[in-house]
């Protein structure tokens, strides 16, 4: 049973697009097919691993779990919305100097929800990163690495906010 | 062999950003599902639903007539066999007139999308004929017929092996105590993060491409010319980026062939992602093994003899199983010195999906045995078992009993380091009930000695491209699967060339472009790509050093490359920049690029089954596990691990942590909870196919790791370099163990070591398996050991 596409507006990384899609399709898979973001990656499409992470509202989201219909006037954030103005965003920068993408596949789910934990919490203790990337899963780091650069990240914008004042 | 081994590197020994370090945090690395091409279908396949069945009719004609769908193949379109070792061509792409595993592909539909493929997958009719299905190796012997494969050497066991290194009765005569343990190791998976996926592209020249996520991508280069019937040369690779391998994706899959054959069909680009449900299917993972092991010991500890046994479920196909096989009794022999051994395995088919290689193939359950078996000994014994150890080290430079030659050997400086760093005298038999400590080492090859399929061609090619604008260009058939061999050979071309390894562009696995390289198993890729960079680069660096003398005047002898500039050591001011040394060189010999090559040195053994095994270097590693049992749960937590790997160099020593820590990480899963398990009695479906119900740590379960890098270097390793992805995995499933029992005085002779095992043990002394199969063992191929005399041949 083929379903007639719908045309919604997306605010994506900053930018509105209009985009028509069959009504069951996942922010995921508009992401991925429709919009070519593959940065976000997947890695059940049901909602166990937490790859597929992106920011919605500053908060983080399972793609593979959100219908796009629902996305209409929400501010979306992913991987490729991260970095601004050609600078690379603190995470990004801390994931990369300390090996803390190996394969990198999982990665950008840990770098919207590590986002999103600083924002909330600008010096959160190691067991606050712990819980809050506890549904991310990694197989190649032992996750020990992502924490050093979540805590090199924070410090890092600390200093910058610091220095700013 | 090489001067550098000793020499300090400006990028060698350095902790750099992996080159691809910041693709991969801004989306930019394309893995195999992110691409796209114009008019491309997808692929699903219709897997079986039985276990164990004839195939009596399939009926694809609704699906066919289903609007979108534009072709679908069967396994008549794919009759000739394939298989990754030359000895067991035993699968189809398709099932052709039996399945044998449920998941077993049997239809491939390709279709306008996804969505269209999926609803076709419930129009195909598929009657089967079932058999009695298989899921044991007891299963496999009570059942020799029917047969899940006519080729198999007896009944239902694949293959059965024997060896003997020496004269093992004397062995048991010279000890003084002998102690015989029985332990199981439940089967486990990969688990990567990003699902198979494959792209196809055939092109109307009757050249076809594959992007696939594999991890070797020159056997499925071989495999499609056979499977396909054309010309490999008119078959391209590309292996993309790997979101993890640790050996799941280095088989090759039924899907890849699939997708090539409708690229074919179709003349229109297919591509497939599997399921994560499919992932647990295509498996290949860790064989569940039962293993015997008893050993003669002197008062010291010292061993006379030791006589390994190992019973392998092996799944529904070969797959590197003939190799896993050999490998579970390998390397028992490359850590403390055993001077009379003999080992017998056996491998049986059974209906579930294929086991092959996972993280140190066929190495880790053995490990685990010999090591909770030495821990046991050193009881018996009143020793320290990290003391008892330290006595019993196979020497540098020397040959085992079964000829695996041993180069530089540093689990003395591991030992050490463990032993300091975890206050293993203060804690070892003396912490309150319920924590605990356990000790345990380990060793894995850098590299196999052999390829898999017999050949006298190199094993690694690295082809270098420099032109005037001073840009280098790296090309190499290696692998990248997230372990940063791509940074490798950038950090030793630039050492080499005395410039930075973000100056290199890194061209790999593409097998059009890229000279071959066997792929990204074994441990091999550092050690192998990187001696074959090593003399790309000086045969470069050769070339540059003739024109820059005859340009400054200066004796050859005294050019010195770095910092971007070649220079005389003698007179640093008098040099030119890399560019013009290129420059000088392209005006004087033209177009520059040059070529290197490596082929591991011979092996020492001659018997029947010494191809597996050998390898120019070994890695060690030392294991201290400190562990939290609840007694009235028997919950096991890990607080703290020190781990110390001889590496022999770092080559880029963040990489290095990297791959001790994942592999710590791995083995904790491996340990305590990972099973990849089936619904033996109600048709055999895996038991937990998805993320949620298989168990692997998260954050909150990773504990922390200390980790000593130790530089013992290896003559035969790049700047002496040898592995790390796998070996570290090796020795913390043990030392996870030998802690449980110092926590509650209780033994669990099964891997992983759950709660309710835990709970059996504390009731009974002892969890773990009590029964071994009866397989009636080959007479064994009888092997003299070196200090018997022997030169690497069977007796006769």
């Amino acid at each position: 049973m083929r379903k007639r596409k719908t045309q919604v507006a997306l605010r994506v990384n900053g930018e509105d697009v209009e985009v028509a899609f069959v009504p069951h399709k996942t922010l995921l898979e508009v992401l991925r097919e429709d919009l070519g973001l593959t940065g976000t990656k997947h890695g059940c499409e049901l909602g166990e691993c937490g790859t597929c992470a992106v920011l919605v509202d500053g908060k983080p989201v399972l793609s593979c779990l959100a219908l796009a219909l629902d996305m209409e006037g929400r501010e979306i954030t992913t991987v490729e919305g991260l970095a601004q103005n050609g600078r690379l965003h603190p995470l990004q920068e801390a994931f990369a100097d300390l090996g803390a993408a190996q394969c990198g596949y999982c990665t950008p789910g840990f770098l919207c929800t590590s986002k999103a934990l600083l924002e909330r919490n600008a010096d959160p203790a190691r067991e606050e990163i712990e819980e809050a990337l506890a549904g991310n899963l990694c197989r190649c780091t032992g996750y020990l690495k992502i924490l050093e650069a979540v805590e090199l990240a924070a410090a890092r914008m600390r200093q910058e906010k610091t220095r700013g004042r | 062999m090489n001067e550098r081994t000793h020499r300090a590197g400006k990028v060698v020994g350095t902790s750099f950003r992996r080159i691809d370090g910041r693709a991969k945090v801004t989306g930019l690395t394309k893995f195999a599902d992110d691409l796209a091409l114009p008019r491309m279908l997808a692929c699903k396949l219709v897997r079986s639903t039985e276990a164990h069945a004839n195939i009596k009719r399939v009926d694809v004609s609704r699906a066919m007539r289903k609007k979108g769908v534009v072709a679908i193949i069967t396994g008549k379109d794919l009759p000739i066999p394939f298989g990754i070792l030359p000895v067991s061509q035993d699968e189809h792409a398709l099932a052709l007139d039996k399945v044998r595993y449920v998941g077993d592909p049997v239809v491939a539909i390709a279709a306008v999308d996804e969505d269209v493929a999926f609803e076709a997958m419930d129009l195909v009719r598929i009657e089967y004929e079932p058999l009695q299905p298989i899921f044991s190796v007891e299963d496999a012997l009570k059942h020799p017929t029917p047969q899940i494969h006519d080729y198999a050497e007896e009944g239902n066991l694949h293959r059965k092996v024997s060896l003997e290194f020496g004269d093992m009765e004397a062995g048991w005569r010279e000890a003084e105590h002998t102690r015989e343990d029985l332990i199981f190791y439940e089967g486990n998976t990969h688990l990567p993060m990003e699902q198979h996926a494959a792209l196809a592209q055939f092109d109307p020249d009757g050249k076809l491409t594959l992007w696939s996520s594999t991890q070797t991508p020159h056997y499925v280069h071989r495999a499609l010319a056979k499977v396909l019937e054309l010309p490999a040369s008119h078959i391209r690779v590309i292996a993309t980026p790997n979101g993890g391998g640790f050996g799941g994706k280095s088989d090759v899959f039924n899907h890849e062939i699939a997708v090539a054959k409708l690229a074919m069909i179709t003349g229109r680009p297919v591509k497939i992602a599997l399921t994560r449900e499919e992932v647990f299917y295509a498996h290949r993972g860790r064989h569940p093994a039962l293993m015997w092991v008893k050993t003669g010991v002197k008062k010291d500890g010292s061993i006379t003899a030791m006589h390994f046994r190992s019973w392998l479920d092996g799944g529904g196909y070969g797959s590197y199983g003939v190799a896993s096989t050999y490998y579970s009794g390998a390397l028992q022999t490359v850590t403390y010195h055993v001077p009379r051994y003999k080992f017998e395995g056996a491998r049986a088919f059974t209906n579930k999906a294929p086991c092959g290689p996972k993280r140190g193939h066929g190495t880790p359950q053995p490990r685990t045995a010999l090591e909770i078996h030495l821990d046991k000994i050193a009881e018996d014994l009143g020793l320290d078992p990290v003391q008892m150890r330290r006595k019993m080290l196979v020497p540098a430079d020397s040959l085992t009993a079964n000829y695996l030659r041993v180069g530089s050997m540093g689990l003395g400086a591991c030992i050490d380091k463990v032993e300091e760093g975890s206050g293993w005298r203060a804690k070892f038999r003396k912490l309150p009930f319920g924590r605990g400590v356990g000790f345990a080492c380990g060793s894995y090859l850098s590299g196999a000695g052999l390829p898999i399929y017999w050949n006298n061609m190199p094993q690694s090619g690295v082809q270098l491209k420099l032109d005037r604008s001073g840009g280098v260009c790296c090309f190499c058939g290696s692998t990248e699967i997230g372990q940063g061999s791509d940074s490798v050979l950038a950090a030793i071309v630039a050492e080499v060339l005395g410039i930075d390894p973000f100056d290199i562009r890194v061209v790999t696995a593409d097998t059009d472009l890229t000279p071959v390289d066997l792929g990204s198993y074994s441990s091999r890729v550092t050690l192998m790509t990187g001696n074959a960079a090593i003399q790309a680069a000086e045969r470069a660096r050769d070339l540059l050093t003739q024109a820059v003398a005859e340009k400054l005047l200066v004796s050859p002898v005294r050019l010195e490359f770095a910092d971007r500039r070649v220079f005389d050591v003698e007179e640093p001011s008098k040099g030119v920049s890399f560019a013009e040394a290129v420059q000088l060189a392209e005006a004087k010999f033209g177009t520059i690029g040059t070529v290197g090559s490596y082929t591991p040195p011979a092996s020492a053994g001659r018997y029947r089954g010494s191809g597996v095994g050998p390898s120019p270097a070994y890695s060690y590693t030392a294991c201290v596990a400190e562990v939290e049992v609840e007694a009235d749960t028997g919950i096991v937590k890990v607080p703290k691990i020190w781990i110390a790997h001889d590496i022999g160099r770092a080559i880029n020593p963040t990489l290095v942590v990297g791959q001790v820590e994942g592999s710590v990480y791995m083995a904790l899963g491996e340990a305590l909870m990972e099973e990849q398990a089936y619904r033996t009695k109600v048709g055999g479906a895996h038991k937990m196919p998805s993320m949620l119900e298989y168990k692997s740590p998260t954050t909150r379960e990773m504990c922390e790791v200390v980790t000593y890098l130790v530089e013992d270097p290896d003559p035969n390793g790049p700047f002496g370099a040898k592995e790390v992805g796998q070996g570290p995995l090796l020795p913390v499933m043990p030392a996870i163990a030998n802690a449980v029992y110092d926590a509650v005085r209780a033994r669990v002779d099964q891997i992983p070591i759950t709660p309710d095992l835990v709970l059996k043990a504390m009731r009974a002394g002892r969890a773990g398996p009590m029964r071994v199969p009866e397989v009636r063992w080959p007479e064994p191929i009888r092997v003299p050991t070196p200090w018997e005399g022997g030169d690497g041949r069977a007796k006769p």
